[in-house]
């Protein structure tokens, strides 16, 4: 249990997705203007990780990895399928995004008109595919801390967007000197919050 | 070469650029501009993606279902970046080492979707390509200079060379181990937003 919590708490603050390595950058600059949006995209965000992680987990484990396909038989022992794991995690990220969005139209619309255009976006979000490849790189023993890595990545990606609307939308109000307006503050504010989350990294647990 | 062409390819490195005025491709490129050897490599790599998806996504733009476009796409670059993966991993093991998940996130890279979408899909092949290199370089560029002010403030060194001089040291110069931080990567290039748009007003955000 104690490693469940802590692989958990480490995903959020200490390997967080945006600020330890920047993935999802694109949408996290376009979509962070007001905390409203930010929200919705937040939560597609961590569904789809929750949704996508233990699929490609299985499919790294019982088909890609050197030796995964043993279940086949002996004829396979030696069998690595590593080589296709960026094609295949891709496809699977796709594929489940398009069925969510499918789904979701269907049957709960409300939810649809809220997150609707951001679920096509987030299937080339790098924070969907940075979570498959760090799971593949980490070597979870079993499903359950890839599950658990997968929700804590995604509540870090969602403090991280909901905190940075937060800032920005305050940041109407201020006097920024006109060549950094826009882009340039967003990218300062960043750092700024990336510097703060990094006071985190020395927190053993 | 008509003046067409060569605008597609030129003006993506200053007008247009990808990272500074596009906002595309910020994700995988903070992380590896450390050092300016995998920041090289990495510009190499996605210059490569780029152009090579957008030629091949253009010859058979035509044939492709608009609905089921964006898997398409992504199996295109898919497969391109798996064979740079492998290549790396056979001819520049220790650089594959450091990038890592990076290049495998090329698959994710805004600036690759982002061309395939807004340029390739409407284009003819030889334009198209000539469009993804220049958006490739327009990247490669940016890539360069933050991961150059980087290493030099940051290591003291410049492709793994010392270039500060032992006598700085001694004489109470020390490294900005802040400039090392990945974090440092968004202030650099900020600040190169910062002069660009100053230079030119037109950039300028409302």
């Amino acid at each position: 249990m104690q490693e469940y919590l802590s692989t958990f708490v480490r995903s959020i603050f200490v390997e967080n997705m945006l600020f330890a390595y920047f993935l999802g950058m694109c949408s996290f600059l376009a979509i962070s203007k007001n905390v409203k949006t930010a929200f919705g995209l937040g939560l597609a965000v961590t569904f789809v990780l929750l949704v996508t992680l233990p699929i490609n987990y299985l499919l790294e484990n019982y088909v890609l990895k050197e030796g995964a396909l043993r279940w086949l038989g002996e004829a396979f022992q030696g069998v690595d399928l590593s080589f296709l794991s960026l094609i295949i995690f891709i496809a699977v990220v796709a594929a489940i995004v398009q069925l969510l969005e499918m789904i979701i139209e269907r049957y709960l619309p409300a939810l649809y008109n809220s997150l609707g255009i951001f679920l096509p976006l987030i299937a080339v979000n790098c924070a969907i595919l940075g979570g498959s490849l760090f799971m593949q790189q980490k070597e979870f023993p079993n499903i359950g801390f890839a599950t658990t890595y997968a929700v804590g990545s995604g509540i870090g990606w969602l403090l991280a967007i909901v905190g940075m609307a937060a800032i920005r939308e305050k940041l109407q109000y201020s006097d920024i000197p006109k060549p950094l307006r826009g882009l340039g503050i967003a990218f300062i504010i960043t750092a700024l919050m990336g510097i703060g989350f990094m006071s985190f990294s020395g927190v053993k647990l | 070469m008509d003046s067409k062409n060569k605008l597609v390819l030129f003006n993506p490195l200053s007008k247009n650029n990808p990272i500074t005025v596009q906002m595309l491709g910020i994700c995988s490129a903070l992380a590896v501009t450390s050092k300016l050897e995998p920041a090289f490599i990495m510009a190499i790599s996605v210059t490569a993606v780029v152009a090579f998806s957008n030629l091949i996504l253009s010859l058979i733009r035509n044939t492709i279902p608009s609905r089921i476009r964006i898997i398409v796409q992504l199996m295109i670059v898919a497969a391109l970046v798996t064979i740079i993966n492998e290549t790396l991993k056979a001819f520049a093991y220790d650089v594959s080492k450091q990038l890592s998940v990076f290049v495998g996130l090329i698959i994710t890279n805004c600036i690759v979707m982002g061309r395939l979408e807004a340029f390739a899909l409407g284009n003819k092949p030889w334009a198209s390509f000539l469009d993804g290199v220049g958006n490739g370089l327009g990247y490669g560029i940016l890539l360069i200079i933050v991961a150059f002010v980087r290493e030099l403030l940051g290591s003291g060194t410049l492709w793994n060379f010392r270039v500060i001089p032992e006598s700085f040291y001694e004489a109470g110069y020390a490294n900005n181990g802040l400039m090392i931080l990945p974090s440092m990567a968004l202030i650099v290039i900020a600040c190169i937003i910062w002069i660009q748009r100053s230079k030119d007003k037109e950039l300028q955000e409302k």
